[in-house]
């Protein structure tokens, strides 16, 4: 291994424990808002993964849309929830003989796909490559032009739906 | 192209740094003789009531939503400007600005039906 290729992983490895270690927070953490603090870091090291890669745009987005606004609207849900100081009320174990051989399955289930999935391994001297944005750019208004005028109405629809949804009820 | 991001890294580094060195540096240079009204919330300010873990307005959330959507449309258009100088420009523009004016739409409505305006809304739940 050159040492560029040592650097790289252990990069790699730092955003991958990043990203697993402040999962873990999220799901086992006491307090609900540290919790949403922690997804934070969730996201960003999945950004950083996606770096790895070669998805540059989608890192970009990641920060962009989860990060900056999926994570706030998270933290506004948690504070505008009643009651959800309580311990009880924010996470309450339910039914945990239930949820046992659920995530076994799971984690059965995920373990076979990676061990039998045949991983395409690339060397890291053909992975220096352009970045994606520009192909992107080519791609919508191209190609995909038609979805992604489509993804226009879908943010319309979105737009609309969540302003109705939360506008106060008018009372008469 | 990593070696671009390797600048970004170097930029998030730098900035966890510094904020570790200020504050290891406040906690180096600081005296400390804490009193109850020191440690209060705000030393010169009001006295806080009750905890700090409150109900928000929804109207955060609102506009946290409609930040969001314009979020999604403002990444979207990053890959249009990286290659619009190299698209015929009008087609390119029109394109956008169907993209765009669909969006404005929606803003219309919002702003038309009230939902942008803080203040009143805040009076009428009252």
């Amino acid at each position: 291994m050159s040492n560029s290729e040592i650097i790289y992983t252990v990069i790699f490895y730092v955003f991958g424990l990043l990203t697993i270690g402040s999962a873990c927070i999220v799901a086992f953490s006491r307090n609900i808002l540290h919790s949403a603090f922690a997804l934070l870091l969730t996201f960003f090291g999945v950004a950083g993964l996606y770096v790895f890669l070669q998805a540059d745009f989608l890192a970009a987005a990641q920060v962009v849309i989860y990060v900056g606004g999926i994570l706030v609207l998270i933290l506004f849900a948690v504070m505008l929830t009643n009651k959800i100081t309580d311990i009880h009320m924010s996470n309450p174990a339910t039914k945990p003989w239930l949820a046992a051989p659920l995530v076994l399955i799971v984690f059965a289930g995920l373990t076979w796909l990676i061990v039998k999935t045949d991983w395409a391994v690339v060397e890291t001297a053909k992975l220096i490559s352009e970045p994606t944005v520009e192909k992107i750019g080519y791609a919508i208004m191209g190609k995909y032009l038609l979805p992604f005028e489509l993804i226009s109405v879908l943010l319309l629809g979105a737009l609309l739906g969540a302003a109705y949804l939360a506008r106060p009820k008018k009372k008469d | 192209m990593l070696f671009d991001f390797a600048s970004v890294l170097v930029f998030i580094i730098l900035g966890l740094l510094f904020i570790f060195f200020v504050l290891l540096f406040s906690w180096v240079v600081s005296p400390r003789n804490p009193d109850k009204d020191k440690a209060s919330t705000y030393e010169c300010g009001e006295r806080p009531l009750g905890p700090a873990w409150m109900k928000f307005n929804i109207r955060f959330y609102v506009i946290a939503l409609i930040f969001i959507i314009f979020d999604v449309e403002i990444l979207l258009l990053f890959p249009w400007a990286v290659v619009f100088q190299k698209l015929p420009k009008g087609v390119a523009l029109v394109e956008v600005l169907i993209f765009i004016g669909l969006l404005l739409v929606g803003l219309a409505y919002l702003w038309n039906k009230g939902d942008l305006e803080w203040v009143k809304t805040v009076d009428k739940d009252k």
